[in-house]
C-alpha cells in the first residue's frame, strides 16, 4: 500500500465511523450492503428448498409468507437500490469527475447512518416475528388483516427512503458543482450520467413512497379506512402511490448497472462507446418514461380501460431508450479489439439476460397477455432477469472492474470469469423454468402447488445452488486478494476515465494536482 | 453549513460555493414538493370519490382563523424577505432582528393552528379518538384523517424551520461572527417553501363548498 492512500490514513474504528471521505463511506456501504444481501439470499435459498416438493416440508404456509417478504423487502431496499450507487458510485463519481469528495460530505456520511437506522428497524421486524404482507404492503391486507410485524418494515423502509433521497442530492449537486476544468457534460463518463438520472429519480419518487407508507401506518394505527374499501377507502389509491415509486425504483436499479456496462465495455473492447450522445441521453429518457408507466402493474386491478391502453402504450415507449443501449453496446463491440477479462464476461452476460428481462417486460406491457401471465412465476421471473440478471451481475462486474482501484491488489482473473460463468449459468436454471411456470398458469407466492410443476421446480431449485456458488466464489477471492493480491499500478486494464489516472488505491484528497481534462471520455480509438 | 469566509478565500471560490448550496436546497424542495404534491393529489382524489361529504367536512373547519394564519404566514414570508435583503446589503444588523420577527410569526402560526387543533377534538371531530362524533361518516372521518395529517406535516415542517431559523438568529448573538449570506438565503428558501405550501392547502381544506352544480 503506497503510503499517501486513503486506507493507510486514519485507520481506527472511530476514524472509519466518523469518516466523510466518500471512498471510505463507499466502503462502509459496501460491508452493510453485502451484509443485507447475505441475510435476503437466505430468504430466497430457504424459498427455493421449501419449493422442491409440492408439499409443506420444511415451513409452513405462515413461514414460507414472512421468507419471501423478508427476501423481497430486503433486496429491494437495502440491497439492490444501494448497491451500486451508494457503493460503487459513492467510490468512483468524484473520482471520474476530478472532485476531491461529493458535494456535502457531511450529509453522505449522515445517509449512511440513516441507512443503517432504517435497516436496523427492518431487522427488528424480522427478528420479532417477520412481515407477511409481500414487499408491496398491498391494502387491506397490510393495514387490517395482517398480523405481522408491518408498522416496523415501515418504520424502517422510511428510513431507507431518506437515506436514497440524500444520497440523490449529492450526486446531483456534485456533477453539476464539482466537475474539474475541461470536463464538461459531453465528456462526462456514462456511468455518472446514469447516476445522475438515477438520482433523479431517488429525488422526486422516493417521497410518494415515504407518504405512501405513512399513510398505511396512520390506517393500520387508527382503524381509518384511507385505503380500505370496507372503511370507505379506496384501494387502488394505495396502488396507484406504490407503484408510482416503485417502477421508477426499478429504474433505480438498473440505470447504475446501465452505467457500469459503458464504462467496462469501452474498457475491454479498446472502442469509443458508439453513439455517446444516444446513450448518455437515454438515461435521462428512461428516467423521464419511467415516471409514467406505473399503471401497468395494475391492469388487472379494476383501472380504467383507458388508463390501461395509455399506461400500455407508455410501457412500451420506455423500451425505445433501453434498445437503444443494448443497441449501442453492441456496436461497441463490433470491431473491437475484445479481450474476455472477468469484469467483461458480467458485463456480457448483463446483456444477455437484460435483453431477455426488456423484452419479456413487453409481454407484460401487453394488456391481454398481462391478463394471463398477471401474478404469475412469469413475472416473477422477468423482474429477477432484470434485477439479478442485470443489477447483481452489474454489481458484481463494476466490483471486479473497480477493485484494483479500491484496494490496490489484483486478483486472479481465472477465478472472476468462472465466478461470472457460474453466476451466468445457476441464473438461467434458476430462473428460466420460471418463466415455463408462469406461462403455464402458477402463480407466484404460493407455498404449495401441483405436483406436475415439480420438475420445473427442482431445475430451478438446483440453479439456484449453482448460483449461490457463483456469488460465494468472489467473495471468497476478493477477500484474499484483499489481503495477499498482488499490488496494483494506476491502471491495470488500461482504461481511459479520470479515476485510473490517480494512485492506486487514491489518497485521501483523490488527485495529487488538481486535473484538467482536455480529452473527450473513451478515448480507445487510435 | 457553509458559511462566509470572505477574508480567507477568494471572490470566486465563494460564489461557486453559495452556488452549490443553493442547488442543493433546490434538489431537496423538488423532493419535498413531490412529498406534499403526492398528499395534495391524493387527497383531491379521494375528494372526487366523496364531493358531498367532504363538503360537509370542511365546512366544520374555522375558516377565519385559517384566514388570519394564512396572512401571519405571508407576512412571516414578507419579514423573512427582508431578512435576506438585508444580509446581502452591507449594513447588516437587520438580518437577525428580521429572523426573529420570521420565527415569532411562525410560532404565532402554529399556536393559532394549535388552537384550532383544540377546538376540533373539542367538537369530537378527531377521528381516531374512541370519543369522536358518532355521526360522523367514514367519508367524513377520511375528510379530517387527511386534513390532520396534510396541516401536521406542514405544521412540522413549520416548526423545524422556527428551529433552524432561531438557530441561525443564534450564530449572531453568540458568537463574534456574522450571519454567513449563504445561510440566511438558504433558510429563506425553504421558509418560502413552506409558505407556499399552505397556500395551497387552505384553499384546499377551507375553501371547499362541495361539487358545483
Amino acid at each position: 500500500m503506497n503510503e499517501a492512500s486513503y486506507l493507510a490514513e486514519g485507520g481506527t474504528l472511530r476514524q472509519w465511523l466518523t469518516t466523510t471521505d466518500h471512498k471510505k463511506i463507499g466502503i462502509l456501504y459496501l460491508f452493510s450492503v453485502t451484509f443485507f444481501f447475505l441475510v435476503g439470499g437466505a430468504a430466497a435459498a430457504l424459498v427455493r428448498t421449501e419449493l422442491l416438493f409440492p408439499d409443506a416440508y420444511l415451513v409452513t404456509s405462515e413461514g414460507y409468507n414472512r421468507l419471501f417478504t423478508l427476501h423481497g423487502i430486503i433486496m429491494v431496499w437495502f440491497f439492490l437500490i444501494p448497491s451500486i450507487p451508494n457503493t460503487i458510485g459513492n467510490f468512483v463519481i468524484p473520482l471520474m469527475i476530478g472532485a476531491p469528495d461529493l458535494a456535502f460530505p457531511r450529509l453522505n456520511l449522515a445517509s449512511w447512518y440513516i441507512f443503517l437506522g432504517g435497516g436496523c428497524f427492518t431487522l427488528w421486524a424480522v427478528i420479532s416475528g417477520g412481515i407477511d404482507t409481500g414487499w408491496t404492503f398491498y391494502t387491506p391486507f397490510s393495514t387490517r388483516f395482517s398480523e405481522s410485524r408491518v408498522l416496523l418494515a415501515l418504520i424502517g423502509i422510511v428510513f431507507a427512503g431518506f437515506s436514497s433521497v440524500l444520497t440523490g442530492l449529492n450526486f446531483i449537486v456534485t456533477t453539476h458543482r464539482l466537475r474539474a476544468p475541461g470536463m464538461t457534460w459531453s465528456r462526462l463518463p456514462l456511468f455518472v450520467w446514469s447516476h445522475y438520472a438515477t438520482s433523479v429519480i431517488l429525488v422526486l419518487a422516493t417521497p410518494v413512497l415515504t407518504l405512501g407508507l405513512v399513510l398505511v401506518g396512520i390506517e393500520r394505527v387508527s382503524g381509518i379506512g384511507i385505503f380500505d374499501p370496507k372503511l370507505g377507502g379506496d384501494p387502488l389509491l394505495f396502488e396507484h402511490i406504490f407503484w408510482f415509486y416503485s417502477h421508477p425504483a426499478v429504474y433505480i436499479m438498473v440505470l447504475p448497472a446501465m452505467g457500469v456496462v459503458s464504462e467496462i465495455i469501452t474498457c475491454f473492447a479498446r472502442r469509443r462507446i458508439f453513439g455517446y450522445t444516444f446513450v448518455a441521453l437515454s438515461s435521462l429518457a428512461i428516467a423521464g418514461i419511467g415516471f409514467l408507466v406505473w399503471g401497468h402493474h395494475m391492469f388487472v386491478s379494476g383501472q380504467s380501460l383507458y388508463a390501461g391502453l395509455a399506461f400500455s402504450l407508455l410501457s412500451y415507449l420506455v423500451a425505445i431508450p433501453s434498445a437503444i443501449k443494448v443497441f449501442n453496446w453492441s456496436l461497441t463491440l463490433y470491431k473491437g479489439e475484445i479481450y474476455l477479462s472477468g469484469p467483461m464476461l458480467y458485463v456480457l452476460s448483463f446483456i444477455g439476460l437484460f435483453t431477455i428481462g426488456g423484452l419479456t417486460g413487453l409481454f407484460l406491457a401487453a394488456l391481454a397477455v398481462d391478463v394471463h401471465v398477471h401474478d404469475t412465476y412469469f413475472v416473477v421471473a422477468h423482474f429477477h432477469y432484470i434485477m439479478v440478471g442485470g443489477t447483481v451481475t452489474a454489481y458484481f462486474g463494476a466490483l471486479h472492474f473497480w477493485w484494483p482501484k479500491i484496494t490496490g491488489r489484483l486478483y486472479p482473473d481465472r477465478f472472476a470469469k468462472w465466478a461470472a460463468l457460474a453466476i451466468f449459468v445457476g441464473f438461467n436454471m434458476t430462473f428460466f423454468p420460471q418463466f415455463l411456470m408462469g406461462y403455464q398458469g402458477h402463480p407466484r407466492r404460493y407455498h404449495l402447488y401441483p405436483p406436475e410443476f415439480q420438475t420445473l421446480h427442482v431445475v430451478s431449485t438446483l440453479g439456484a445452488a449453482v448460483l449461490a456458488i457463483g456469488y460465494f466464489l468472489p467473495m471468497s477471492y476478493l477477500l484474499w486478494s484483499f489481503f495477499r493480491g498482488p499490488r496494483s499500478g494506476p491502471n491495470p486494464w488500461g482504461a481511459s476515465g479520470l479515476e485510473w489516472k490517480t494512485t492506486s488505491p487514491p489518497p485521501t484528497h483523490n488527485f495529487h494536482e488538481q486535473p484538467r481534462v482536455t480529452w473527450e471520455a473513451y478515448t480507445y480509438d487510435r | 453549513m457553509i458559511g462566509d469566509k470572505k477574508r480567507t478565500e477568494s471572490a470566486e471560490t465563494y460564489r461557486r460555493r453559495r452556488w452549490t448550496a443553493h442547488l442543493g436546497l433546490w434538489v431537496f424542495l423538488g423532493s419535498e414538493a413531490m412529498l406534499f404534491g403526492s398528499l395534495a393529489l391524493g387527497f383531491i382524489g379521494l375528494r372526487m370519490l366523496y364531493p358531498e361529504p367532504f363538503a360537509v367536512a370542511s365546512a366544520h373547519l374555522k375558516t377565519a382563523l385559517g384566514t388570519l394564519n394564512t396572512a401571519i404566514l405571508l407576512t412571516s414570508s414578507l419579514t423573512m424577505a427582508l431578512a435576506v435583503h438585508a444580509a446581502r446589503g452591507t449594513r447588516r444588523v437587520g438580518a437577525p432582528l428580521f429572523l426573529f420577527g420570521t420565527a415569532a410569526l411562525g410560532v404565532l402560526f402554529l399556536t393559532i393552528k394549535g388552537y384550532e387543533y383544540y377546538q376540533e377534538y373539542h367538537d369530537h371531530l378527531v377521528p381516531w379518538w374512541s370519543a369522536r362524533d358518532p355521526a360522523l361518516s367514514p367519508p367524513v372521518q377520511l375528510f379530517f384523517v387527511c386534513y390532520f395529517f396534510l396541516t401536521g406535516a406542514h405544521a412540522l415542517h413549520l416548526l423545524l424551520g422556527i428551529i433552524i431559523v432561531l438557530m441561525v438568529c443564534s450564530i449572531d448573538t453568540f458568537s463574534a461572527l456574522r450571519i454567513p449570506t449563504v445561510t440566511v438565503e438558504c433558510v429563506g428558501l425553504y421558509w418560502h417553501f413552506v409558505d407556499i405550501v399552505w397556500i395551497f392547502l387552505f384553499p384546499l381544506l377551507y375553501l371547499y363548498g362541495g361539487p358545483s352544480q
